[in-house]
């Protein structure tokens, strides 16, 4: 038994870090720009999608092929910003966008179906399904490069945020839009920029989950769309580290429970979700201030 | 790490909460756009003496048939497949001059592969758009509660893809008997494979099997039968677990099976990827069961083996009543018209297909045979213990409305993947010899 439980609890964490990279843009753009994008999941599709083209049709490694579709998804992201976000303001604006990007995953479903057709597919390559034990585990490469990556990227956004003139803007922005105005920076770019991030980093999530998961169609999305709230709830909205905390602790909660009764996995996924913010209501790593408003 | 804005309210979080929970009700709302969208199918007239006849009570104009399809969701690759088998039907039988002269327009919306959908749907097609008759959905999770709103409205529920015990099972059909499954039974389909294992000597049976099963009505009564039955061969069970349909991931559920290295594997699956996850979970684990068998999944033509690769498709088996090269003259004939029109190999027809065009056989002779779309008169003929035909073959209903003719058979992928081949039972016609281990995983 104690050996079905190391598994999962492997299981669990890698696992853990393909969900860390479709949340972190999920959370990046909640945490700029204020906007719950309930498209994050279709759009991770989409990034498998564009991975599956490349590898298929162009023979371009799964990896490699992330050096195009990273800078497409940003162009995507920055598209959907300036065609359906920019227009939203005033109080209204952040329930507004739940439905705004439940039409944009509307619309790329659509394209998806039209251009792919609704026959699951995945992404093969040899590192999908070759493995190296470890400590008497089999664990597989892309897990093992799935879980650099998302640690990577959270470094990497952070550095972003935090070490560059261009992260001064976006957290002047988030602090007094007005005050950020006045000082000269162009708030409308910042926030179009943002949000071509947070999709970007999404082309990575896809092309992982892809990769791992048993196989996606184009209406895959809205299986992990729940999930992946879920997580940057809990690890604390707009907290980027959070979503990778989160992430290993909600799949390796549900991996554990697995062993025992899978059926209750998903139940037990979201129990701990509330069970958690009725503790702590700002999730793992949310400001205590947000208590105090 | 945080990047929290200092306006970022509890207002903000309570959002957040209300997009989780409500993000499956918005998921089922696409069905909102999706279940306005209907096709019909009508083509030209030529009367087709078998089927004219001047007697006929139906009223003048075409005779209208709805279903509730999951055109999107869970179901999708299946709904649209069945989708291709009920038109495919429709096309054929209005180019033959339609049914007692009357030709046929179908109504299909999407449920979106939600259970609270396909019932307002069969409501919608029932009470306002007073269709005549009806066409059951795809997979018994949604024929149970669509043939309950049937049964209220005295519609008769013809049906291909609704086979689990707990359709018929339903108090509404307990009453009213108004479900017809055209197609196997399922809790019995395993049966020719628990009987193939039965006649091996002791020596080559698996001595040991998992039994990983999909949270479904479909997948997990012939899985647990064949469990109790291998069992009781003396086969010892070292996995045996219900899983959610929509797991996270399928990895530590297939891992935990991998880990007991069982000779034989019985999946409770409803679609390609579930078997493609296990597949592939298994092989990262180096682990090769001796025998691969799934509820569903392998049945779905190039769909499964472009997912999961011709190779590894290899000795895979699926149970079911109907393959592509099934030796029956209206399947043959169903078949060429489907790659005539959709492309394709014959081999890559998805049994739904032939699901949904035998629906539509069965409803075409019951009107016929009592001479119009009285839902009564059809309920009342369908259970007269007459012996109908499809493209499945024979077709004879039970009180219950189960197709007792239904045969049973287990059919396997041969030939690095390019042959679906009917393999037991043993003996009987149109089957081949059985692969009796499952060919090595491969990367390519």
């Amino acid at each position: 038994m104690a050996r079905e439980i190391m598994q999962a609890v492997v299981d669990g964490i890698l696992i853990g870090g393909v969900y860390a990279l479709m949340a972190v843009g999920l959370t990046l753009i909640f945490g700029v720009l204020d906007i719950i994008n309930i498209a994050q999941g279709v759009l991770v599709i989409l990034g498998a999608y564009l991975s599956y083209s490349l590898s298929v049709h162009l023979h371009i490694d799964l990896f490699v092929g992330l050096l195009i579709t990273v800078p497409a998804m940003f162009v995507i992201g920055v598209v959907i910003h300036w065609a359906f976000i920019r227009r939203l303001r005033g109080t209204e604006r952040t329930s507004m966008t739940l439905l705004v990007t439940y039409a944009v995953a509307l619309i790329i479903e659509g394209i998806l179906t039209k251009i792919y057709g609704v026959s699951p597919t995945s992404l093969n390559a040899s590192y999908t399904v070759n493995s190296v034990k470890i400590f008497g585990f089999y664990v597989t490469y892309i897990y093992i490069y799935g879980f650099i990556l998302a640690v990577a990227l959270v470094l990497a956004l952070y550095a972003l945020l935090y070490r560059t003139t261009f992260g001064r803007s976006v957290r002047a922005t988030m602090q007094d839009e007005t005050a950020a105005r006045l000082v000269g920076i162009d708030v409308n770019r910042v926030a179009a920029l943002t949000f071509g991030i947070g999709v970007a980093v999404t082309a990575v999530g896809g092309m992982v989950y892809g990769a791992t998961n048993g196989g996606f169609n184009p209406n895959s999305g809205y299986d992990l769309i729940s999930r992946l709230l879920a997580i940057i709830i809990l690890g604390g909205m707009g907290s980027i580290g959070g979503a990778l905390v989160a992430s290993v602790f909600m799949i390796t909660l549900e991996s554990v429970v697995t062993v025992w009764y899978p059926v209750w996995a998903v139940a037990v996924f979201y129990g701990a979700l509330v069970l958690v913010l009725v503790i702590r209501p700002t999730g793992f790593f949310g400001r205590k201030a947000v208590r105090a408003q | 790490m945080s990047i929290n804005p200092p306006w970022f309210s509890r207002n903000a979080i309570a959002m957040s909460a209300v997009a989780v929970l409500s993000v499956g009700v918005l998921a089922a709302c696409s069905s909102g756009s999706g279940s306005s969208s209907s096709s019909s199918s009508s083509t030209s007239t030529s009367t087709s003496p078998s089927s004219s006849s001047s007697a006929s009570s139906i009223p003048a104009g075409p005779i209208t048939i709805g279903a509730s399809l999951s055109l999107t969701g869970d179901f999708e690759a299946d709904g649209v497949a069945f989708q291709k088998g009920y038109e495919l039907w429709a096309k054929d039988v209005n180019a033959s001059g339609g049914i007692l002269g009357h030709q046929v327009k179908l109504t299909i919306l999407n449920d979106n592969s939600d259970q609270n959908q396909v019932v307002t749907n069969y409501q919608t097609l029932i009470n306002s758009d007073h269709v005549d008759l009806t066409f059951g959905p795809f997979s018994s999770l949604l024929t149970g509660p669509a043939s309950e709103v049937a049964a209220r409205n005295g519609y008769a529920f013809v049906e291909g893809a609704g086979g689990a015990p707990s359709v018929f099972d339903t108090p509404s059909n307990q009453a009213d008997h108004n479900v017809f499954d055209v197609s196997l039974p399922v809790a019995d389909e395993l049966m020719p494979f628990v009987n193939y294992i039965a006649s091996l000597p002791a020596s080559e049976r698996p001595q040991t099997a998992a039994y990983p099963m999909a949270q479904d009505p479909f997948a997990d009564p012939p899985v647990q039968l064949a469990q109790a039955k291998l069992q009781a061969m003396g086969i010892k069970t070292v996995y045996s677990n219900i899983f959610p349909a929509e797991p996270s991931s399928y990895t530590p559920a297939a891992d935990q099976v991998a880990g007991k290295a069982p000779d034989l594997v019985v999946l409770g699956s409803t679609d390609v990827p579930t078997v493609q996850a296990f597949m592939k979970a298994f092989q990262q684990q180096h682990y090769l069961p001796k025998l691969f068998i799934a509820a569903a999944g392998p049945d779905q033509g190039t769909a499964f083996t472009s997912a999961v690769g011709p190779k590894n498709a290899t000795g895979m088996m699926v149970p079911n009543g109907w393959y592509p090269g099934y030796a029956n003259a209206a399947s043959q004939k169903m078949v060429n018209e489907y790659v005539k029109q959709y492309g394709g190999t014959a081999s890559g027809v998805n049994a739904d297909v032939a699901e949904a065009y035998s629906v539509g056989q069965i409803m075409e002779q019951a009107i016929v045979n009592t001479g119009g779309i009285d839902n009564t008169k059809i309920i009342a003929y369908l259970h007269s213990g007459v012996t109908l035909n499809s493209v499945q073959g024979p077709v004879k209903f039970d009180a219950l409305g189960e197709n007792g003719a239904a045969a049973a058979f287990i059919f396997q992928w041969q030939d690095n993947g390019t042959n679906f081949v009917q393999v037991l039972p043993q003996g009987t016609s149109g089957s081949v010899p059985i692969l009796a281990k499952k060919t090595a995983w491969s990367t390519s």
